[in-house]
């Protein structure tokens, strides 16, 4: 009985996509956690260095840094992290999304925009969208390390300092838990000064060696300390979208072969019925 | 009783100590520095070597670190450092042959040899010796 050979086959087709789509799921989730973990265990580095940042930017200093003076905008900088790979939902499109609002508000104002771009996904979209890209890595991997972050930070710092973009944004996923990730921009450069702290006396510190040598390499191992922060926060993002991702597309699958198992249940009911008919009206004709 | 003061000695990677501390001892850019409680704000760059701290009661333990700054201010002084190991950690042997892989690339410059790099591979792994020569004396002792 050939009925319903192409349901049968489109079942299992669908059953073997969603064998993929949920060890995916898995592989996710445990991924995850071991991004989570990273993402706490940088976290500490990254508290002190604000807080020490911010400190600085209160101190009464007799240098002040290239860093912390605001200047009049002409061009801006974005430093935009992504993730390599895809099948993570919305995640990378919502983080562009948000990335192109704040960008567009610029160039209404007549600024130019340059584009520094971390993991694939960017390349890709911003190679399409257009832009102005001046830096970019891709392939960082699942255990991003401050080395790979380095050459395109530096690059962008350096465009600051030379006056090339006078603000500088980070573009980055929020992991706010597993079930929601914010795209989130926030102001690198001039860096700003955290109001919580204020000291009524004037102090400053004692500088060893001298102010300026000492803030050029301690400001920009913050700004890289930002950005690998971002990298491995966007990791854990990119792992916990999957993992819903793949869930609802496993889910997805379930609902599909129920409804395929019952069109095909009916069609075969329907041929057996059929048949039954045929015979009985036969066995009539002749008796 | 010693006045003791807040030290916290955290990597990019991840937190090292955190704890009271009645001194410390860092190799900074302008050399060896001690800081103990009441020592005034201070900024400083740090050189690969080891980062000594003198516990609440009088116990030692010893970090080493290839570089990063410290900070010191009121009662609390951070270490941010660009890779910071526990003493413990340390591999002998490894740190050895770093040592003289680097002094090798120095000796045999070929003309486009990097000597900057050389030369900072040869100064943390001379650092880590050094580290691990204080921890030995000290269980010597």
């Amino acid at each position: 009985m050939a009925v319903g050979k192409e349901i049968r086959t489109k079942i299992t087709s669908i059953q073997s996509t969603q064998k993929i789509t949920s060890a995916m799921e898995m592989v996710a989730a445990s991924k995850m956690r071991r991004a989570q973990d990273r993402m706490e265990l940088g976290k500490p580095y990254a508290q002190r260095m604000r807080a020490v940042v911010g400190h600085i930017a209160n101190a009464s200093a007799e240098y002040r840094h290239a860093y912390m003076q605001e200047r009049e905008i002409k061009r801006v900088g974005y430093i935009i992290v992504s993730s390599d790979r895809g099948l993570c939902g919305g995640l990378n499109i919502n983080l562009f999304k948000r990335a192109l609002q704040s960008m567009k508000t610029h160039s209404d104002e007549g600024h130019a925009v340059d584009l520094c771009l971390v993991g694939a996904k960017g390349q890709a979209f911003f190679a399409s969208v257009g832009g102005n890209v001046v830096a970019s890595v891709r392939d960082i991997g699942e255990e991003p390390t401050v080395e790979q972050l380095i050459g395109p930070v530096k690059h962008t710092l350096d465009a600051y300092v030379d006056g090339t973009i006078d603000r500088l944004y980070l573009v980055s996923n929020d992991f706010v838990n597993t079930m929601t990730q914010n795209p989130t921009l926030q102001q690198l450069l001039p860096l700003r000064a955290e109001e919580a702290e204020q000291y009524s006396h004037h102090w400053d510190y004692i500088y060893e060696p001298d102010a300026r040598d000492l803030l050029d390499g301690l400001l920009a191992r913050y700004i890289e300390s930002l950005v690998y922060q971002a990298v491995v926060e966007n990791g854990a993002c990119e792992q916990a979208a999957r993992m819903i991702a793949m869930k609802n597309a496993s889910d997805n699958a379930g609902e599909l072969i129920d409804e395929l198992q019952l069109v095909y249940n009916k069609a075969r009911q329907a041929a057996i019925t059929q048949e039954l008919s045929e015979i009985v009206g036969g066995a009539a004709a002749i008796g | 009783m010693a006045l003791t003061i807040h030290c916290d000695i955290v990597s990019a990677e991840e937190q090292i100590f955190s704890g009271r501390v009645e001194l410390l001892v860092a190799s900074g850019s302008e050399g060896e520095l001690g800081i103990c409680y009441g020592h005034t704000p201070l900024l400083t760059a740090l050189q690969p070597g080891t980062v000594r701290v003198v516990l609440q009661g009088g116990d030692e333990d010893v970090f080493y670190v290839s570089g990063g700054y410290l900070e010191v201010q009121g009662d609390v002084v951070t270490v941010l450092a660009n890779t910071a190991i526990r003493g413990g950690d340390l591999d002998e042997a490894a740190a050895e042959t770093a040592r003289q892989a680097a002094e090798d690339a120095l000796a045999n410059q070929s003309g486009e040899l990097d000597y900057g790099r050389a030369s900072a591979q040869l100064a943390e792994a001379a650092a880590q010796l050094a580290t691990l020569r204080k921890l030995k004396n000290r269980a010597g002792r």
